[in-house]
């Protein structure tokens, strides 16, 4: 074990993925030598040759549109998209080509090897250009997978297993916590799997459910709500498609309410599919309806950032008010 | 129906003939000499004394401002900041051969072509601050200007997203009659967006009254030009296109304004778009949130220092005898004095009143958002210490 942040969870991710597998590469706008604008790709070129890691020219719909013919080639690319809020020139690759390669040829050609990885989230004073969290545009993308560690470990083990998998994934690291975000971390290789939701904390009064960097707001709102005598079950979703609705409403079912918190806009947020199928699944299981606390219905703001983010406050008293329904 | 024949005047061959790269050789306007002497055989553009003065101002405003805001940046004044140092000449230089109603799309790294059009050290402030003046309502990070009074549209930080909306700005000024050009400004890397080629096509294939000012500075953050393409640079690309093109030492400023000056004629008289790739050199940083020392040498950044397109210029004007000395030191007291005031100012006053958060997101804000808000402000209210900007305000 070692100690790392984020963002050296991530970069030893990529080298045991190089080491382990030389048909990985590792590619996106200033990942070469410079190691990326947050320096999670540092040494890698360094290590690995320019030929396995590489700048690209400044064009998104081009890393996509490469990477994803890379893959359906064989090799194993994972490509970096600078922040989230740049990903939509790509969004024709992801959409129609990436997400539909193997189903549109009947299963003869694949770019399942392809990983996208991207930093997303506020909370650095970024305004509406740096600060999205776009995962419920990709969750509607039958064919692409999406996943979102809340911290080193679960960065390193679910990294591998996105590279591994033989989907196209979309890893959304939240940048908020690429430094501030330190734990212990395997130096050996491991995979943590996909599509399964971490119980984080069991509790009996209701189920608290976010991802990434929101996953220590829920805590801290559930600290405060343990002090006022009541009991949360605090999960990290991880991925958000495919999601662990198993996970989810078993608690549900134990705790009779749900508490769902995300950074980005409310209205067709991932929250309200969660909403949605839950309902359906514990409707008598019930005491409550499902909470959604999330960002408001508007561009990511820079001066009132604060007042925009679903807090810790703002979910403590979502918490009192589910409760007490 | 019109009789096409899509093949035009193309000639044949009968033997393998595959073209080479670099065949254009695409020459580089330059009317100064880095010494600041002028060449003996340019043509000096038609500059008065005024215009010059008023450049030169602008380029030694545009220095100040940068390093008082990169120190500001350092402070943790501000929190971010986006020097244009060793570029000056190609934004100021190329504004100053616009006219007033000429519409002006940026990147972020023409605040010099800004502060020539009039904007205020007040309104840089407030906009760096995001206090409740600034004309953006503090809604995007410092750097991200725009003033409709001024003919420049707010900057988005998404790359070459202004190139496509140039082309239809300026079709839109070619229906209407106008007297008024585009400029679009965008960086070497910026072109490789796909956005680039749609914009540049379209303009070229609708006719469109626009000038693409391409400047060439060298790096893409830590990317050098050198990946991110093998053609000549981005003039290569308007020819391409079948655009008008030429190329001008962006350290140059009498090399910049002819060539804008002649692009803007050509422009409105064809009715048609100008492609200009300025060669210059990011000096600067990309942002204060970059470290150069990573991927570049301090001697190539000296050997561009020695290039320094304000000294170029200077000089020139001195050796005009435009140049009084001792005001100009006093300008620049003053100007170093103004900037301090009104940084201290700016960042004194709020930002704006939390009702703000869901105007302008729709022409009038639907009933969600009202919903949204009236639940925010209820919540502010029950938590005045955890959001102190805007709950003294309610």
């Amino acid at each position: 074990m070692a100690k790392m942040n984020m963002l050296q969870a991530v970069n030893n991710a990529l080298i045991t993925a190089m080491n382990d597998d030389e048909k990985v590469m590792v590619f996106g706008e200033d990942v070469g030598h410079f190691g990326g604008v947050f320096r999670a790709t540092s040494n890698l070129q360094q290590t690995f040759g320019k030929g396995r890691c590489f700048n690209t020219p400044l064009t998104e719909q081009g890393i996509i549109g490469f990477a994803t013919g890379l893959a359906s080639q064989g090799s194993v690319p994972v490509a970096e998209i600078q922040f989230a809020d740049y990903i939509f020139p790509a969004f024709d690759q992801i959409v129609n080509e990436t997400a539909k390669f193997r189903y549109r040829s009947g299963g003869q050609f694949s770019c399942g090897t392809l990983t996208i990885r991207t930093p997303y989230g506020g909370g650095i004073a970024g305004g509406h250009y740096h600060s999205q969290s776009p995962e419920a545009f990709f969750a509607h993308v039958p064919g692409m997978k999406v996943v979102i560690p809340r911290n080193p470990y679960q960065a390193k083990g679910l990294l591998l297993a996105s590279i591994r998998d033989d989907n196209p994934v979309l890893f959304m690291e939240p940048k908020r916590l690429y430094r501030a975000s330190v734990g212990e971390v395997p130096e050996d290789d491991y995979q943590l799997p996909l599509g399964k939701a971490d119980v984080i904390k069991l509790g009996s009064d209701i189920t608290l459910l976010a991802w990434g960097a929101q996953v220590e707001i829920i805590e801290k709102a559930a600290a405060m709500a343990e002090e006022q005598g009541i009991s949360c079950e605090v999960i990290d979703l991880q991925s958000i498609l495919p999601w662990d609705i198993e996970t989810v409403c078993s608690s549900v079912e134990k705790t009779g309410r749900l508490l769902i918190n995300h950074e980005a806009p409310l209205t067709a947020g991932f929250a309200s599919e969660i909403a949605a199928s839950v309902q359906e699944k514990c409707f008598l299981h019930l005491e409550s309806p499902i909470c959604r606390v999330c960002g408001l219905d508007t561009p990511y703001p820079l001066a009132h950032e604060k007042e925009y983010m679903p807090d810790h406050l703002k979910t403590f008293e979502a918490i009192k008010r589910t409760v007490n329904f | 129906m019109k009789d096409r024949n899509h093949l035009g005047n193309i000639g044949l061959i009968h033997q393998v003939n595959i073209i080479e790269n670099g065949l254009i050789d695409i020459p580089m306007l330059q009317v100064l000499q880095p010494d600041g002497s002028v060449h003996s055989k340019a043509d000096l553009p038609e500059i008065t004394e005024h215009c010059a003065l008023k450049i030169l101002h602008t380029m030694q405003y545009i220095r100040l401002l940068d390093e008082r805001m990169v120190a500001a940046q350092r402070q943790g004044r501000i929190s971010f900041y986006l020097a244009c140092t060793g570029e000056e000449a190609s934004t100021i230089g190329s504004a100053a051969a616009l006219e007033p109603q000429d519409m002006i799309m940026s990147q972020y790294r023409e605040q010099g072509a800004l502060a020539y059009r009039g904007f205020t050290t007040k309104e840089f402030m407030d906009q760096m601050f995001s206090n409740q003046n600034e004309l953006n309502k503090g809604r995007q990070m410092p750097i991200h200007y725009g003033s409709k009074a001024l003919n420049f549209m707010t900057i988005s930080s998404p790359l070459g997203t202004q190139i496509p909306q140039a082309s239809g700005y300026a079709y839109g000024q070619k229906m209407a009659g106008l007297d008024a050009v585009t400029i679009c400004y965008f960086g070497e890397g910026a072109a490789s967006e796909g956005d680039f080629h749609a914009g540049v096509n379209m303009a070229a294939v609708l006719d469109c009254p626009a000038i693409f000012f391409c400047r060439n500075n060298g790096y893409a953050i830590s990317t050098p030009s050198e990946e991110q393409f093998a053609g000549d640079g981005i003039a290569s690309r308007g020819i391409g296109y079948g655009v008008r093109t030429i190329r001008v030492d962006g350290n140059d400023v009498l090399a910049v304004y002819s060539a804008t000056q002649a692009a803007r004629k050509i422009a409105l008289e064809h009715q048609c778009p100008v492609l200009i790739e300025a060669m210059t050199y990011r000096l600067a940083a990309h942002s204060t949130s970059d470290d150069p020392t990573g991927y570049r040498s301090k001697d190539e950044e000296e050997r561009w220092r020695l290039k320094d397109p304000v000294l170029r210029f200077k000089t020139w004007i001195d050796a005009k005898g435009w140049l009084n000395k001792e005001q100009n030191l006093e300008f620049i007291e003053q100007t170093r004095q103004e900037i301090l005031k009104e940084l201290k100012l700016a960042e004194q006053v709020p930002i704006c009143p939390i009702e703000q958060i869901i105007e302008d997101v729709y022409d009038t804000p639907p009933w969600h958002l009202k919903a949204q808000l009236a639940e925010l402000k209820t919540h502010i209210k029950k938590y005045p210490e955890a959001y102190p900007k805007t709950s003294g305000r309610l």
